[in-house]
């Protein structure tokens, strides 16, 4: 695995060290909002997936803590609820702005890209105003900031003004207008508060994602996002513009279902933006190259028969004998872009971790399937997804021993 | 000393298939509900994961997800005048321990009564004359009739996603369903499960001679399905583990398959697991119940406090909790009065094992894969000079062919070695068997009691059960029996082995989890604990669920009635609510 920085979407702030001076009761000082606003603001905040973040395993709604992991250490998101000591409740407008479009906190410290920053720089600021009036009427928590743990030369805040040198785009979104409104309206989405290239798009040694190959397929966490661009095989070219929006509203779509990260992001987020939004996205999805198709190798068939064997005793009652699955309930393997991604990352962690498809308002069930790691040893996962790659069609080439043993690895000490 | 909690509108006692019922329900309606569950939470991943829930040993031998009798268990006796003693290992009949209850482990067998069970003692004596019922055989109406109730099977059956094949649509008789069932709305919400081979020989045999055989309804998914809350079930996969095992395929209707999803994400709903209730709280004057006591893992009491307690918990537990909290008047034998642990009833059980010339392949399977024959069930049938009342379906039912419990081997198979080997290596792939499940009368000496030496984990006497089949059953039973191996002998076979049931009720040996009765429903107090809409005639805001309230038993599994039944509650808790008066004046 390449050493990408991980963006997941966390504020990372230091702890600030010297606390407000006048610490009041929760009175916010500025006027509040107009209720229009406000709303606008919640659904900027969902478009944004703020609250997946920032909100730590069992902890409060917006109060931070959970851990981000990326390959220089750990980061946590920090407590944006309104309170005034240990969150965001003395920022002005104008502080929410800076975070939001330059990267850069209250006190002048620069945040971590882990922060997706440089993808809501693109917000227009009645945008960000909005999101800042939202986070003004959650319940404040008093809750101090956990400090990240980053090794040398990492925790280097100074290293960020370098990064950002390098690598922030600050300015707002700007539409093509050779392009339609509605077009228009789904870039500023997916690449503002959407911020779906800093899973999907690739990144360099640094982070910085590959902006002029947008959404080719990148790292989420731990696994390999797909490409969300054209490909036949591992893209979107099979999906209409309506699968898309079917897959982001309600979990699934007859391709496939989310698992992983884009479970949650689905669950948390894409599930309650409007039909229009998730159709204009759609529509500047589907408007996108995609990577170079590649033919990967043919595995050798000792591997493929082996493969199958373990797809009947072990997924087939779900995923069926011909990778079909079972209409509205499990996903099919056969055809599916995620299995037959440029990486394995995601096949292999689903059946290491078992997976959720999200618990939507429109398919609220939550089905599960259960996880493989204790039943099934390194070189049984990757013959199994050799053949899961391989089977009805489908061309993914080899998967090794190693990659499965370097994922599980990975995945069990990956922070909770 | 106990401590108390904040009130709610509603609690439950017991998180399985009724609760979860009545708690989708009543917290629709905007009530806010707690349940009690005293085992633990449990869910198809990782608790019923596939690959892994297949396991006989652990689960079937075992018996994992059972009632623990450490905790809570039962005496036994036959007779009146012997001494019970305690069950120390689970036996006849399984209850569970754990969140959706036996909801979780049964095979899916889903049936309604027939028309004329809900009218057993009213029926029979207007056809056979006052006579035919003899004096110690306490069966009586149920005072709501099959009519009433047919909107609230429907609903429950679109609920699970019943597999099956309608018999009667609105008095029309449909080809290839049960004929004698009571009129239905409309067809079932799937078609019937696929035959096994053994189902195919047994339709064949069976009309041979004469009978009218149809697919059993299953509360296992023939194709996938989405139910009316937007659950979505998966297909089964015929792995033949439904029966004391739960569901890894979310295709065997559960709370946890059906309403769960749905259930839980309320803000007005809320279950506590490892509660255990040992005690319904009323006032002074014991005209309402103002609570429970529960007691954790970890010994400590709790009061909770509500509006409503519904007993949602197994068959005798809610008949143990109201003898123990004293509510209700406790059933004499001797003088015939009384209502708290009246009416005990169970079912009769026996078997035709079938070995086959034709292969079977019996590992394929369903919990509710079955082909059955009503044609002798309830009063579909002339009973006149029969000896007996009532009675029961033959089915061949397919639920699986697991290694160590599901061999039907030919009789004189030696029970191990290499004479066991033989037979199962030659005769496995060709053995079935046909079960007769017949109903139980009610008798003024089948009751449920407090026992006098013996006490549970927490220190309350535990429930007695005094209980033997009489003439009737008996009778009915053996006639089953014959008809049934007239069925076996119309099969190609190298060998019938019928095993008719005799002697005394036995205790150990697995028969069936349907034991019903002990706080019946019914339209007068002096026989019944609760009125036609389940609720207590002496406590209106206490409920009793379950197969608690049957008067008598059926010749059929319960759950179809049971979740038909808290569909009807819970309409008619709803209209309590909102004017807290018992609805049946006395």
């Amino acid at each position: 695995m390449n050493a990408k920085l991980l963006i997941a979407g966390a504020l990372a702030l230091a702890s600030a060290g010297v606390a407000v001076a006048a610490v009041q009761v929760y009175a916010p000082t500025r006027a509040r909002q107009p209720w229009a606003t406000v709303q606008q603001g919640k659904y900027l905040a969902r478009a944004g997936d703020c609250e997946s973040c920032h909100t730590a395993e069992g902890g409060k709604p917006y109060a931070g803590g959970r851990p981000v992991p990326t390959p220089f250490g750990i980061v946590y998101s920090v407590n944006i609820t309104p309170d005034p000591d240990t969150g965001i409740g003395a920022w002005s407008e104008e502080d929410f702005y800076r975070a939001m479009h330059d990267g850069i906190d209250q006190q002048g410290k620069r945040l971590y890209p882990a922060f997706p920053y440089p993808w809501y720089t693109h917000m227009t600021h009645g945008d960000v105003d909005a999101i800042k009036a939202y986070l003004d009427t959650v319940k404040p928590v008093r809750q101090v900031d956990r400090k990240p743990k980053l090794g040398w030369p990492f925790s280097m805040r100074s290293m960020l003004a370098v990064w950002d040198k390098l690598y922030l785009d600050a300015k707002r979104f700007q539409p093509d207008p050779a392009r339609s409104a509605q077009w228009n309206r789904g870039k500023y989405l997916v690449d503002g508060a959407g911020h779906c290239g800093a899973c999907h798009s690739a990144k360099n040694m640094l982070g910085h994602a590959d902006t002029s190959h947008p959404m080719q397929g990148g790292m989420a966490e731990h696994v390999f996002a797909p490409n969300l661009g054209a490909g036949e095989r591992d893209g979107l070219s099979g999906w209409t513009r309506d699968d898309i929006v079917q897959y982001l509203a309600t979990g699934s779509n007859r391709y496939a279902t989310a698992a992983g990260p884009m479970a949650e992001v689905v669950q948390a987020s894409t599930q309650y933006l409007k039909q229009r939004d998730l159709a204009a996205m759609a529509t500047y999805l589907k408007s996108l190259e995609g990577p170079k198709p590649e033919t990967p190798d043919t595995p050798n068939k000792d591997t493929l028969r082996a493969g199958a064997a373990l797809y009947v005793d072990d997924c087939a009652g779900c995923h069926m004998n011909n990778g079909a699955g079972i209409a509205n309930a499990f996903p099919p393997l056969r055809a599916s872009s995620a299995v037959q991604a440029a990486k394995p990352d995601l096949l292999i962690a689903v059946i290491l971790q078992g997976a959720r498809s999200p618990a939507t308002s429109a398919k609220p069930t939550g089905l599960m399937m259960p996880a493989f790691d204790n039943k099934l040893d390194d070189a049984e996962v990757a013959t199994l997804t050799t053949y899961i790659r391989n089977a009805w069609g489908n061309r993914g080439g080899d998967v090794s021993k190693g990659d499965v043993a370097k994922l599980r690895n990975t995945l069990a000490s990956a922070p909770r | 000393m106990a401590k108390k909690l904040p009130e709610v509108d509603v609690v439950l006692v017991g998180f399985g298939w009724t609760a979860s019922v009545i708690a989708q329900e009543l917290t629709e309606a905007g009530a806010n509900v707690l349940a009690l569950e005293r085992g633990s939470w449990r869910d198809t991943v990782p608790d019923f994961s596939v690959t892994h829930i297949q396991d006989e040993l652990r689960y079937a031998v075992r018996k994992e997800i059972f009632e623990q009798t450490r905790r809570q268990t039962l005496t036994f006796r036959d007779k009146p005048d012997q001494t019970a003693l305690p069950m120390r290992e689970l036996g006849s009949f399984l209850p569970a321990s754990g969140v959706g209850g036996a909801g979780v482990h049964w095979n899916g067998q889903n049936w309604r009564f027939l028309p004329t069970d809900f009218l057993l003692r009213t029926h029979n004596e207007q056809r056979y004359g006052k006579k035919a019922i003899p004096d110690d055989m306490t069966i009586q109406d149920w005072g709501i009739s099959y009519e009433q109730l047919e909107p609230y099977y429907d609903k429950w059956e679109y609920l699970c996603g019943i597999s099956g094949k309608a018999g009667n649509i609105g008095g029309k008789i449909q080809p290839g369903g049960n004929p004698f069932e009571g009129a239905r709305r409309r067809e079932y919400p799937l078609p019937p499960l696929k035959r096994s081979a053994a189902t195919v020989l047994f339709d064949k045999a069976a009309r041979e001679v004469g009978l009218h055989p149809f697919p059993a309804p299953a509360a296992n998914t023939s194709k996938p399905y989405l139910n009316p809350l937007g659950v979505q079930m998966g297909q089964c996969t015929y792995c033949g583990y439904c029966e004391w095992f739960g569901c890894a395929n979310y295709s065997k209707a559960s709370p946890q398959s059906t309403i769960l999803p749905v259930l839980l994400k309320k803000d007005n709903f809320s279950f506590r697991t490892h509660s255990s209730v040992v005690r319904i709280l009323t006032d002074s004057n014991g005209k309402r119940a103002t609570g429970v006591v529960y007691v954790d893992q970890n010994g400590r009491e709790y009061i909770q406090p509500a509006q409503m307690v519904v007993l949602c918990a197994f068959a005798h537990h809610n008949v143990h909790l109201l003898l123990v909290s004293k509510i209700g008047v406790p059933y004499d034998p001797q003088t015939g009065t009384g209502v708290v642990g009246r009416n005990y009833a169970y079912q009769v059980s026996s078997s035709v094992n079938v070995t086959c010339k034709e292969r079977l392949n019996p590992f394929m399977g369903a919990g509710a894969l079955g082909q059955v024959a009503d044609d002798f069930n309830g009063d579909n049938f002339d009973h006149t000079g029969k000896g007996f009342l009532g009675g029961g379906y033959i089915a061949l039912w397919n639920t699986g062919g697991r290694p160590i419990l599901q061999e039907y081997l030919p009789k004189g198979t030696p029970k191990w070695g290499a004479g066991w080997k033989k037979a199962l290596h030659e005769d496995y792939l060709y053995s079935t068997h046909m079960q007769c499940h017949g109903g139980v009368m009610s008798y003024r000496d089948n009751y449920l009691d407090l026992d006098p030496t013996y006490k549970d984990a927490y220190g309350n006497p535990l429930l007695r059960l005094t209980f033997d089949f009489h003439h009737n059953e008996n009778a009915m039973s053996k006639f089953l029996t014959d008809r049934a191996t007239e069925i076996a002998k119309a099969i190609p076979n190298r060998g019938i082995n019928s095993k008719p049931r005799k002697g005394d009720y036995s205790i150990v040996p697995y028969q069936t989890t349907h034991n019903t009765g002990g706080a019946a429903m019914g339209t007068d107090p002096r026989t019944s604990f609760v009125n036609p809409f389940l609720q207590s005639w002496d406590v209106p805001n206490l409920w009793v669920m379950g197969s608690t309230v049957f008067p008598q038993n059926a010749g059929y599994n319960p759950t179809g009635t049971v979740g038909a039944l808290a569909f009807w509650a819970a309409d008619a808790m709803k209209r309590y609510i909102k004017n807290p008066q018992p609805l049946v004046q006395t």
